[in-house]
């Protein structure tokens, strides 16, 4: 209860913080004025379109991130199980390509999030197929690799057949992820399929729990594996489909944020849940705060900072179950 | 002591005299027969300069009518995609490049034999003369080169007077919300005609970004956007986003074509006369 609530307060001083944060030079008391009474200012303007969705997305995509790496770890029984290392972030990014260049997103906008979507199912149930049911750490990181590998070289390949000049540039934003310049439009489009998702994988807290005792065990107890399975898949999927499809790869949130919070949940797989959504939101929008004060005029990708803070505890978590890695 | 001046003076004129005979045959044993150009703005020139036959071939954005403002000219010449290998082959004895030209590929070519003559990109409307005279000197086409100069700047005259009473406050802003402040040939473009770049107002004096959010607190007259291009990028979603219908007041010109702002040619004053043109108009309007 005590973690709920500070993660709570935590989110909601950062969704302020990520309110007032910005290159227009407002006043806190200002902006905040502007966001919640329509002044017909150009500040109001900013505040309502260009702020409030962004921090939104953070919010929204931040969660989703947490949410399915918790779900992820607690049904494969493994802390390296992670949307983003094991290549289903960049599968839904050649997804979410491929409905832009195409011209398919920009017939019918519901095109990009279930185009990304689509590949992102693909990508986890190669994935939990090729990793088994125990999901042992060395099929599923190899299996990661060789996705992620994959989905990024056609990612790259179908942006530089663009006739678009400045396609090619983007690579790097569907490989690390941004936040910056997004508007309603994307909350919409990415809001139906995350919520689709957070209903999935949160309903899920029983049967992981469950299976922290086994299959066997947890099937004795009337957990259906196929059902838990299922809903595992078509979950992650919405969940990182539709954040990959408006803001690009961000990696890293749905292993660090489970991992930070596991001990103070008691290790409970239920508890992880909801706790990984609320930190994993809270630590996307802490780094889209960051991007904005260290370098506001280069447009810094989300991705980087995640990498910086991921990628050492990845390893860490690699020294620590290496005995386990065969 | 009046003696020694008298020497010096003597000295220096043969000196003088020397050097002069030195570079008339330096210039005439140097006049480039087979020009290749690798660059989009040194194509341009030389298509205006050079005499029949001396360019052999063009860039390959050259033929492309979205950022070339001489496609017609450039059609009947085959094109190269500024590649070493690719340039050699052609022959030349001059080739013409930009000084952000791929550094490899310039020094393998002067390592080959090949004169390489590189021209920086224009900051100001005030270096237009200088790269065609440098045009000029390098394909041994001064005349032309003398004549070009004359005409633009006679036109560009014209077109800065009656710089009109009012000066209305323009922000160019391109994807990626890059933009171009006061110190760049864009920003002398809009200053040409009879517009103040708002950018200036936000500290931005050469190439930098101006963001959405600073785009809508600026609330300018008039936003020069830059072209769309064909296919998609997210690096145009700052060009479309939402938040600039707020902009009501403001006048959007996606259909001033980058290919006249782009090089440090005499075509920029195309650009000028269109943008005198629309804050003329709005002048009209109210």
């Amino acid at each position: 209860m005590k973690l709920a609530i500070t993660l709570s307060v935590l989110c909601i001083v950062l969704f302020a913080g990520s309110l007032v944060t910005g290159r227009a030079p407002i006043s806190i008391p200002q902006s905040l004025g502007a966001l919640f009474s329509d002044t017909g200012t150009p500040i109001s303007v900013v505040m309502r379109e260009i702020r409030l969705p962004r921090a939104l997305l953070a919010v929204m995509i931040g969660a989703s991130l947490g949410l399915s790496g918790a779900a992820m770890q607690g049904y494969l029984r493994n802390p390296l199980a992670e949307p983003g290392l094991i290549g289903v972030s960049a599968s839904a990014a050649l997804g979410a390509v491929l409905a832009i260049q195409t011209g398919l997103a920009s017939a019918f906008t519901l095109a990009l999030p279930l185009s990304a979507l689509s590949a992102a199912l693909l990508s986890v149930t190669l994935v939990l197929l090729l990793a088994g049911p125990r999901g042992s750490s060395l099929t599923l990181i190899l299996a990661g690799i060789a996705l992620s590998a994959l989905a990024s070289a056609l990612t790259s390949l179908v942006l530089n057949l663009s006739p678009n000049p400045f396609a090619a540039a983007e690579i790097v934003f569907w490989m690390l992820g941004a936040l910056s310049d997004r508007s309603f439009e994307h909350v919409w489009i990415a809001l139906p399929f995350m919520a689709l998702g957070w209903v999935l994988l949160g309903t899920l807290g029983r049967s992981l729990d469950a299976l922290t005792l086994g299959e066997d065990a947890a099937e004795a107890m009337g957990i259906r594996l196929s059902h838990v399975r299922l809903k595992l898949v078509i979950g992650t999927a919405a969940c990182v489909g539709a954040a990959t499809a408006v803001a690009g790869a961000i990696g890293f949130v749905g292993l660090v944020v489970p991992h930070i919070l596991r001990h103070f949940v008691g290790a409970r797989p239920s508890a992880l849940l909801w706790a990984s959504a609320l930190g994993g939101a809270a630590m996307v929008l802490a780094a889209d705060i960051a991007v904005r004060v260290l370098l506001p005029e280069r447009d810094l990708k989300l991705g980087v900072l995640m990498a910086l803070v991921g990628a050492p505890l990845f390893l860490h978590l690699i020294y620590k179950t290496r005995g386990e890695i065969r | 002591m009046q003696l020694s001046r008298h020497l010096f003076a003597t000295a220096r004129a043969l000196c003088l005299a020397v050097a002069c005979v030195a570079a008339a045959k330096t210039v005439a044993a140097q006049t480039p027969l087979r020009v290749v150009s690798v660059n989009l703005c040194t194509d341009q020139l030389a298509l205006m300069l050079a005499a029949p036959g001396q360019l052999v071939s063009v860039s390959r954005l050259a033929h492309d009518p979205d950022s070339s403002s001489m496609v017609d000219a450039a059609i009947g010449l085959p094109t190269n995609g500024s590649g070493a290998e690719e340039i050699y082959l052609l022959n030349p004895d001059l080739v013409l490049a930009g000084t952000f030209t791929d550094p490899a590929t310039v020094n393998m070519l002067r390592g080959l034999g090949i004169r390489v003559e590189l021209f920086a990109p224009a900051g100001a409307l005030s270096d237009v003369p200088f790269r065609v005279a440098q045009m000029g000197e390098a394909l041994g086409r001064q005349n032309e080169a003398a004549a070009l100069i004359s005409t633009f700047e006679a036109e560009l005259a014209t077109l800065r007077s009656n710089a009109g009473t009012t000066r209305p406050r323009a922000v160019l802003t391109y994807v990626n919300s890059y933009s171009s402040g006061d110190a760049t040939l864009a920003g002398d473009i809009l200053r040409a005609a009879g517009f103040d770049n708002a950018a200036a107002e936000l500290g931005l004096s050469s190439v930098g970004t101006v963001s959405l959010e600073q785009l809508i607190l600026l609330n300018p007259d008039v936003i020069v956007q830059g072209r769309d291009y064909p296919g998609a990028a997210r690096a145009e979603d700052n060009l479309h986003h939402p938040a600039l219908r707020a902009l009501k007041d403001a006048r959007f010109t996606s259909d001033m074509t980058d290919r006249d702002w782009i090089c440090g040619t005499p075509h920029v004053l195309k650009a000028v006369h269109d943008m005198r043109a629309l804050r003329l108009d709005l002048e009209a309007a109210q």
